[in-house]
């Protein structure tokens, strides 16, 4: 894109780009994000790059390498336009056959249509799959339409002008009103009000004030951020900008995940792109505004997205959480008054400005506004990246946009909101999802992690697993935190290996309490989440485990017993032969026996015993 | 002047002051570990936690370093203060079971033996020598390594540190000290086991060892 000299000159630009463009034509976009990469989409890319150039395509049709549809699952993902299909889980050698049919003929390839498990219906429309017909994109619109590392397709879908709007007919004061005014809330985790946030920090005494966005999203699992980085970072940036002009703050950091390189890549083009076109550094938009924005690489711990121990991080200290007050809005970098908020709350932004703080208020439910970007992990038959309005019910991510759950098995729950999230019970499967209905359940929204388990997860199991995952990544500073969460780890641990003791529920709520009343930071005063709500709506799963000595849901090895039920048994020998310990004997023909001494619960003869599908189970689990 | 209530009192104390600050000088007693009154207060230990009441609204905060606010209620000595104080106390008299600064804090609570399995720690990672060494002797010779449960006072990259002038102040201000200055050996209380940790002669005053 050619450099543009002020702000009615953005428009103009954005003609003459469209002007060179036939909006007929027919495109290909191929998903080139980390998903879609990893099991081949760059391949196909150069698989339609080559096989378009050899059929003399080149100049006709547009090729696009785009960010994740969220559909990652299923990828690589082709999708052709005008018509929209979508092909799934395609390979360099469906290339010819896609060209040859959808945009050299008008047909389908029916055999890389999405099949609707549910009707046994091929899909052929990327908007008729009920993986993407429930969801709202606002802030994923443009994922799989535009090449994150061109400029000119960003500006060329409305990209900028909502910086242009900001900088040429409202006020730093408008600007904040309107975030205000469309009910905002931080996605990074608490859900703080943007506007309010805002405001704080605009009042804040100081020459100097900073901008932070954080991009550390530490939550295993993830990955909503690293999306709108790698597939659309000019809204991230653009959400900065304008952030920029109404704090009156001159620079801005990023402060982006090792482990994510092509985010890190996609959002420097942008940067050096923005740039080159008048749009970042000096005199923006020939305006007074100036804005300049530095990518500082995160030091890979979770606890390093916590905005205190993140800013420490920018300012080469140790990466630990320091109490607050004071807020980053009056003392943050360097002492300054600085604003950090999360990737997807500065990618809302230019929406906001764009559409009106009241039309982003009409989104979503009475206190939480907008749409949310959610992971869909887990037990469900589809998976991937959702974006959805507030309020809407778990049972329609999970059954409409996830498809159920999958092999017939029952659902159970839903852990929201990453590692020091809860678990939500079949209970409450109606329950609207919004930062007022998950708290009230015992839950967070976090990052937006939504992992779904099916009746073979053991409740017990899993609070250990994710207390095992805080421990490792508390900081160390505080008492509760480190010792608590340890403590907390070690009751679990006796109790899923069949030692566990009248009492230790208990135990556990009380360190749950403390743990959460007297943690220094966010990650300590959240780490119960996961015990407390597991507590609350399993209970009797813990008190089969501590009481009984038995896991429902057959998970915890310790108390899992195999034997052989006698008249099942054909006296095969699979068993004898699969147990890598030889615990099994008895003669071929004859019921075989389970040496208990011997056995080290791998549960291999369960696996291979053929006569379970028969005769049920000629092992038992006892 | 602020004014704001502490367990029923009625207190007025400069601006900028925390509610320790406030405690003490009104001889209010509030348990401290990390707390140094020549320091900056990092908020580790969480044993000075209080009640605050602010527009209504109950929270437990840590009193060193939540500064007084006009119009506050403190609580210092609540049921559920108490409690917290208790399980803070058992969980590092369970990390250090010998340190005898911690048994004298715990003694007024009532506890004799933790209920968590005992560990063999002396270093409760209060970070008292870290601050220290940062913000008195100016030279950030020791620093913390590691994170979570792992967390150590170590020197930089745990080596022996170069930047280390032997002044021996952190190994004075150490509340967990149960070793004597002049017992070279007891000072590996403090940066850890190994040869590499080992102190050295003071290069200021040739006499003390840190
Ligand atoms: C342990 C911990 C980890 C966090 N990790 C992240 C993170 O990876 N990304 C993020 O945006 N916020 C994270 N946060 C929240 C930040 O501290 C901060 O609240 C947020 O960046 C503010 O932005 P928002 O208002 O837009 O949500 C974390 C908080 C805690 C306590
Ligand atoms: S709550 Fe945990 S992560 Fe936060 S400061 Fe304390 S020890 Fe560190
Ligand atoms: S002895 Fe060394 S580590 Fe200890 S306070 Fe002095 S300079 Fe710092
Ligand atoms: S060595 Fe002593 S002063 Fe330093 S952190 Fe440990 S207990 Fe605190
Ligand atoms: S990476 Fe291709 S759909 Fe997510
Ligand atoms: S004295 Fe306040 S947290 Fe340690």
């Amino acid at each position: 894109m050619r450099r543009v000299s002020d702000i009615a000159d953005l428009e103009k630009a954005r003609e003459e780009i469209l002007r060179g463009r036939d909006p007929d034509a027919p495109m290909v976009a191929v998903c080139c994000g980390t998903g879609c990469v990893a099991c081949g989409g760059v391949k196909v890319v150069d698989a339609f790059r080559e096989e378009l150039e050899s059929r003399g395509l080149s100049s006709k049709v547009t090729l696009l390498a785009t960010g994740c549809h969220g559909f990652c699952e299923r990828g690589p993902l082709v999708v052709v336009r005008p018509a929209g299909i979508l092909y799934q889980q395609t390979k360099p050698s469906d290339v010819a056959e896609i060209i040859e049919t959808s945009i050299e003929g008008d047909g389908i390839v029916e055999r890389l249509l999405y099949v609707d498990l549910s009707t046994g219906e091929r899909i052929q429309r990327e908007e008729d799959v009920p993986f993407y017909r429930h969801q709202k994109r606002l802030v994923l619109d443009r994922n799989g339409i535009i090449d994150p590392t061109s400029i000119d397709d960003y500006v060329a879908t409305g990209g900028y002008a909502s910086l242009a709007k900001a900088l040429g007919s409202m006020t730093p004061d408008g600007v904040v009103g309107e975030v205000k005014k469309s009910g905002l809330r931080g996605r990074g985790g608490a859900g703080f009000p943007t506007g309010l946030k805002w405001e704080l920090c605009r009042k804040s005494p100081g020459e100097t004030r900073y901008l932070i966005c954080n991009a550390d999203e530490g939550d295993p699992g993830a990955y909503m951020d690293r999306s709108i980085l790698e597939g659309n970072p000019h809204s991230v940036l653009e959400g900065m900008l304008i952030g920029g002009y109404a704090l009156g703050a001159r620079e801005g950091f990023i402060y982006v995940r090792e482990e994510y390189p092509l985010a890190v890549s996609h959002f420097s083009k942008a940067l050096t792109a923005a740039e080159e076109a008048g749009l970042l550094g000096e005199d923006i938009l020939g305006t007074d505004f100036s804005f300049s924005v530095t990518i500082s690489r995160g030091a890979g711990a979770f606890v390093c997205g916590e905005e205190t121990a993140l800013m420490a991080s920018i300012e080469g200290r140790e990466g630990r959480p320091r109490p607050r007050p004071p807020y980053p809005a009056e003392s943050g970098l360097w002492g300054c008054p600085t604003n950090i908020n999360n990737v997807e709350t500065w990618a809302n932004v230019p929406r906001i400005v764009e559409k009106g703080g009241k039309w982003y208020a009409s989104l979503g439910t009475d206190q939480s506004k907008g749409t949310k970007i959610f992971s869909l992990v887990g037990k469900v038959v589809n998976t991937g990246l959702i974006e959805v309005p507030m309020g809407m019910s778990l049972r329609d991510i999970v059954f409409k946009i996830g498809g159920g759950v999958p092999g017939g098995k029952a659902f159970k729950a839903v852990q929201s909101g990453g590692p020091s999230g809860g678990c939500i019970p079949e209970s409450l499967i109606d329950l609207p999802v919004d930062f007022e209905a998950l708290a009230e359940a015992g839950a967070i929204m976090g990052s937006g992690g939504l992992i779904v388990m099916d009746e073979d997860t053991c409740m017990v199991d899993v609070a250990r697993y994710f207390v095992n995952f805080l421990q490792e990544e508390s900081c160390g500073k505080c008492t509760p935190c480190r010792e608590g969460i340890k403590r907390m780890g070690e009751i679990l641990t006796d109790i899923v290996e069949a030692r566990g003791k009248a009492g230790d529920i208990e135990r556990l709520e009380q360190l749950a309490y403390v743990i959460r009343e007297a943690s220094l930071c966010g990650l300590g005063k959240t780490a119960p989440n996961p015990v407390l709500t597991t507590i609350r709506y399993f209970r009797d799963e813990y008190e089969s485990h501590v009481l009984h000595k038995r896991c429902p849901a057959k998970v915890c090895k310790a108390m899992i017993v195999y034997r052989v039920v006698a008249d099942r048994c054909t006296g095969c020998q699979r068993c004898v032969k699969a147990c890598p310990v030889d615990a099994i004997s008895g003669p071929r023909s004859q019921p075989h026996n389970v040496d208990l001494e011997k056995c080290i619960k791998c549960g291999a003869c369960y696996e291979v015993c053929k006569f379970d599908a028969i005769a049920g189970d000629a092992i038992y689990i006892e | 002047m602020i004014t704001f209530k502490m367990d029923r009192r009625k207190l007025k104390v400069d601006e900028e002051v925390s509610i320790l600050e406030a405690a003490r000088d009104a001889g209010v007693y509030i348990p401290t570990l990390c707390h140094h009154p020549a320091l900056e207060p990092t908020g580790a230990c969480r044993l000075c936690i209080v009640e605050l009441e602010r527009n209504g609204r109950k929270s437990h905060v840590a009193s060193c370093v939540t500064p007084v606010e006009e119009g506050i209620v403190v609580r210092t000595d609540t049921p559920a203060v108490r409690d917290i104080r208790r399980t803070l106390l058992d969980l590092l008299i369970a990390r250090c079971p010998d340190v005898g600064i911690l048994r004298k804090l715990a003694e007024p609570l009532g506890i004799k033996e933790s209920a968590f399995s005992p560990e063999n720690e002396i270093c409760f990672l209060c970070g008292i020598c870290v601050r220290a060494c940062r913000e008195i002797v100016g030279v950030e010779a020791i620093g913390f390594a590691q994170r979570g449960i792992e967390s150590r006072v170590l020197p930089p990259f745990e080596r022996p540190s170069s930047r280390c002038i032997g002044c021996g102040t952190c190994t004075t201000v150490c509340p967990a000290r149960t070793f004597d200055l002049a017992k070279v050996d007891a000072v590996v209380a403090l940066h850890g086991e190994g040869e590499d940790n080992r102190v050295r002669r003071c290069i200021v005053c040739e006499e003390h060892y840190s």
